[in-house]
């Protein structure tokens, strides 16, 4: 697994942020079983500390579990896991409507530049 | 005992000028604490004292409750700023004198970590590039079971390569209870793997604080606040 950090907001909420994404998108599936704390610390270059309240913060949003003395494994709720897809969802549209507005155009508009460029990739 | 280096008051002059100035400072076990602070500062005077390099003024240092002393010594690993290596020694004889100096010298575990360098046991020391060099000593270091370690300017001059190594080698080899604490002016480098900072500052600790804790206050990083504070 691959992390990408700024140095300016807190490192755990990062964290949370990119688990969320690899079990969002399906990089990390329901049932998956997530690396160890060491593991990840390594990986992502963190401390294991922080690796821990990053791991606590995703138990509780109901996106990982633990399995006693085995180790952490991925929700196998897929409508929460899809719940927190459209929370994505929502504030990447948001962001892109907001920044189409701050540059003059209509909602609607926004909506026909989408139509128009969205099927090109 | 959950704190392993507790400091009382502490001071240090060399002569008339005073280097350390009522230093209180308690270090809890299983964390990675940075020890910043601009050059002449104080910090490796501090280190110093930690490790019984030097005796204070006055104060008080204790290492898991006990003064410092030959126990204390036992509980701390350093790596002091300038290497201290005999460089007509080989890389095996080198660790078999570490394997003999300490008792919780692991050689297994060095010559692994040896081996995933791809260095030659065989090797003469005066023979190794510096970053080489670097890496041996910290290598000898991290092998140690301690329960503190104490790097002073792991990072100085070493590239970025190099550095990852470092910071790699202290991630995966300080156990859960021990805790390290590096100095540093490179804070960039380092911040994400410290849980809390120290700011040292003419001999006087001005800030200490948990790393995300002040990044959410300050909505800056580490570095920025560092800089901000410490402008010249």
């Amino acid at each position: 697994m691959k992390f990408d950090f700024d140095n300016v907001r807190p490192i755990y909420l990062q964290l949370v942020e990119q688990l969320e994404r690899y079990i969002v998108s399906g990089n990390l599936k329901p049932g998956d079983k997530l690396p160890s704390v060491r593991e990840l610390a390594i990986s992502s270059k963190t401390n294991p500390n922080t690796v821990q309240k990053a791991l606590t913060e995703l138990e509780n949003l109901g996106l990982i579990y633990t399995e006693r003395t085995n180790g952490k494994y991925v929700s196998t709720d897929e409508t929460s896991i899809q719940k927190h897809g459209e929370k994505y969802a929502k504030v990447l549209t948001e962001k892109y409507l907001d920044d189409m507005t701050k540059l003059g155009f209509t909602i609607e508009q926004a909506k026909d530049y989408l139509n128009k460029f969205g099927g090109i990739k | 005992m959950k704190e392993i280096v507790k400091c009382k008051n502490l001071s240090k002059s060399f002569g008339e000028k005073r280097v350390l100035e009522n230093i209180e400072l308690n270090i809890q076990r299983g964390k990675i604490i940075g020890l910043l602070g601009k050059n002449g500062m104080g910090k490796s005077t501090l280190i110093k004292l930690i490790v019984g390099l030097l005796t204070p003024n006055s104060g008080e240092i204790t290492v898991d409750g006990k003064k410092i002393g030959v126990e204390s010594k036992k509980k701390i690993s350093y790596l002091p700023e300038r290497t201290y290596l005999d460089k007509t020694m080989k890389i095996e004889e080198t660790i078999e004198f570490f394997d003999e100096f300490y008792d919780n010298f692991d050689k297994d575990k060095a010559f692994k970590l040896l081996k995933d360098l791809n260095l030659d046991r065989n090797t003469r020391i005066s023979k190794m590039s510096k970053g080489m060099q670097e890496k041996l000593q910290l290598i000898l270091v991290m092998s140690r079971e301690a329960d503190l370690y104490i790097l002073d300017e792991p990072l100085g001059g070493v590239d970025p390569a190099t550095r990852d190594y470092i910071l790699d080698t202290i991630l995966s080899n300080f156990g859960k209870d021990s805790s390290v604490l590096i100095s540093t002016h490179l804070i960039a480098d380092i911040e994400r793997i410290l849980d809390e900072v120290i700011f040292i500052e003419n001999g006087k600790i001005v800030l200490t604080s948990d790393t995300d804790t002040l990044r959410e206050e300050k909505n800056a990083s580490i570095d920025e606040i560092f800089r901000e504070m410490f402008k010249c």
